[in-house]
């Protein structure tokens, strides 16, 4: 039993670890800020078109399956209200987040991955650099740098979608959408829309980077560890946005 | 007379170490002298790999004593080992260039990253003009690793490892799975190096051709070719042997011994000489 145990306890261990050593290396130099823009890049820009087709019909969705809900109670002029609160709080931090998990977390698991059976982050180490600053908190600098941007986009672009189905199929006039849109939100579904992809992205990171750095086994090992990550990095966040949606929601009750 | 008075350079005293399973290395007790070649058989699996990454404080040992340039490294953190490692070349076994950079970028990465140095970028270009030329390969600077060939990657590994002058060069297996000619090609580089920079050297490898050539050959500046100079009677170093099965060290002495030795294990490297 305790065997049995042993395993997951370690990798739990080792998992905090990496986010330790990841998190000192923030305020300790060097600073590898040329990897970070890098990273931004690749992360931000390169994650912005998915990001935004998955955010429109998001938006899009939502609002074509309340508006049938809604049409029961006669309520269809809220559909702006339903759909703003579903996107910002909930859909756009986390479909956001496993977007970026399926394309990022894979990437730098697979990145490291190699680099691992190839002997690159030996090599790193022998010639005078610690990988987990160097290759680590860049990632995770960089992803809870431009995830929140990201979900700010997926948010906006979800309540358009929902606009657009609001406007041509619902036939509501755009201010009977955007003003129910708008006041819907509070202050406190806007902190946790953006508080939510900002742990998400320590999740889509460190879980890339950790199963990238502990691959074992060459170019099998490097699939092994890229799917692991995926896995991992989209249930942590269902995880994740099940506790912060618990917090936010107590936070809200009078 | 000269031999008993050089200094220890990298001393394994009693070192163990396992991975879940048996002991990759087994109780391996060693010391290689300031200026000596020192060369180490094995298969694959017998711990050649994993003995060079305990000399560089990558791998840490269960049980025994590591120490480089008199220093004991065994239990120092990783902020003190990046100052040891600064004197200590690595060539890796398929080169571990990164792939993301330049061949320029990947020589001068030691340059520019190791604390201890500080090189310039204008040194380190300089320098890394100058190893790159040392390995024939000088016109190869804006190339990315992917674009070259094995044995290529191999040279620029040596490169690499030799651009800070360090005065311990480990090499681990420099020659697997290169075709005998280019195999050949990188054994003369190491020999050169040995020569040029009189450096103290430890190789580990399957191939005994070469460490036979390590043995029998030295660098001739004159021809910029090597030319035979049997074992110990040169000036400089003198090459000894070890053999490494399974762990453990099942010969440790000179040339002459390696040859006669009736050992079956021993002798199937022996038996590979071309």
């Amino acid at each position: 039993m305790l065997d049995f145990l042993k395993r997951p306890v370690l990798e739990v261990q080792q998992f905090y670890l990496l986010f330790g050593a990841a998190l000192k290396n923030v305020f300790r130099r060097p600073h590898y800020a040329d990897d970070i823009f890098i990273q931004m890049d690749i992360i931000g820009v390169g994650s912005l078109p998915i990001v935004i087709l998955t955010g429109f019909f998001t938006g899009a969705v939502m609002a074509l399956q309340m508006a049938r809900a809604l049409s029961q109670y006669g309520q269809v002029g809220r559909t702006g209200m339903v759909v703003s609160i579903a996107v910002v709080r909930e859909l756009g931090p986390v479909l956001t987040a496993l977007m970026v998990a399926g394309r990022n977390s894979s990437g730098m698991a697979s990145e490291l991955g190699s680099m691992k059976v190839t002997e690159q982050i030996d090599a790193m180490r022998a010639l005078g650099t610690d990988p987990i600053q160097k290759l680590v908190t860049p990632r995770m600098i960089a992803t809870c740098t431009v995830l929140p941007l990201l979900t700010i986009i997926a948010d906006f672009v979800g309540i358009f979608g929902g606009f657009i189905i609001a406007y041509y199929l619902l036939n509501l006039t755009p201010t009977e959408y955007w003003s129910s849109a708008w006041r819907a939100l509070e202050w406190n579904d806007v902190a946790q829309g953006l508080l939510k992809p900002f742990v998400f992205a320590f999740a889509v990171s460190l879980v890339g980077c950790y199963y990238g750095l502990r691959t074992t086994g060459g170019t099998q090992g490097v699939g092994r560890s890229t799917t692991q990550a995926v896995v991992v990095a989209s249930v942590m966040i269902f995880f994740l946005t099940f506790f912060l949606t618990k917090i936010f929601t107590k936070l809200a009750t009078p | 007379m000269a031999e008993e008075t050089r200094s220890p350079v990298l001393e394994f005293e009693d070192v163990s170490l396992s991975f879940e399973g048996p002991p990759v290395l087994d109780h391996v007790s060693f010391t290689v002298n300031e200026g000596e070649s020192c060369v180490i058989f094995g298969t694959a699996g017998s711990g050649k790999t994993v003995l060079l990454k305990t000399a560089l404080g990558l791998l840490k040992p269960d049980s025994g004593r590591v120490r480089v340039f008199g220093q004991d490294i065994t239990d120092m953190r990783e902020e003190e080992l990046f100052d040891v490692r600064s004197r200590i070349g690595m060539l890796f076994q398929e080169g571990a260039l990164f792939d993301s950079l330049t061949i320029e970028e990947n020589v001068a990465y030691p340059l520019l990253n190791q604390k201890s140095i500080h090189s310039t970028p204008d040194e380190a270009r300089r320098r890394v003009e100058e190893v790159l030329r040392f390995v024939e390969l000088e016109h190869t600077l804006e190339k990315f690793p992917s674009e070259l060939s094995g044995g290529m990657r191999r040279r620029v590994g040596i490169a690499r490892a030799i651009a800070t002058r360090p005065p311990l060069v480990l090499y681990d297996s420099p020659t697997a799975g290169l075709d005998p000619i280019t195999a050949n090609t990188i054994v003369a580089v190491i020999i050169k190096q040995r020569d040029v920079s009189n450096v103290t050297s430890l190789m580990v490898t399957h191939r005994y051709q070469d460490g036979r050539l390590v043995a029998d050959f030295r660098f001739d500046p004159a021809t910029g070719g090597l030319r035979p100079s049997p074992n110990g009677t040169g000036p400089g170093t003198r090459t000894r042997f070890m053999v490494l099965k399974e762990g453990s060290l099942v010969f440790r002495g000179s040339q002459k011994e390696l040859e006669a030795s009736t050992d079956p294990y021993i002798s199937r490297f022996v038996a590979r000489r071309a």
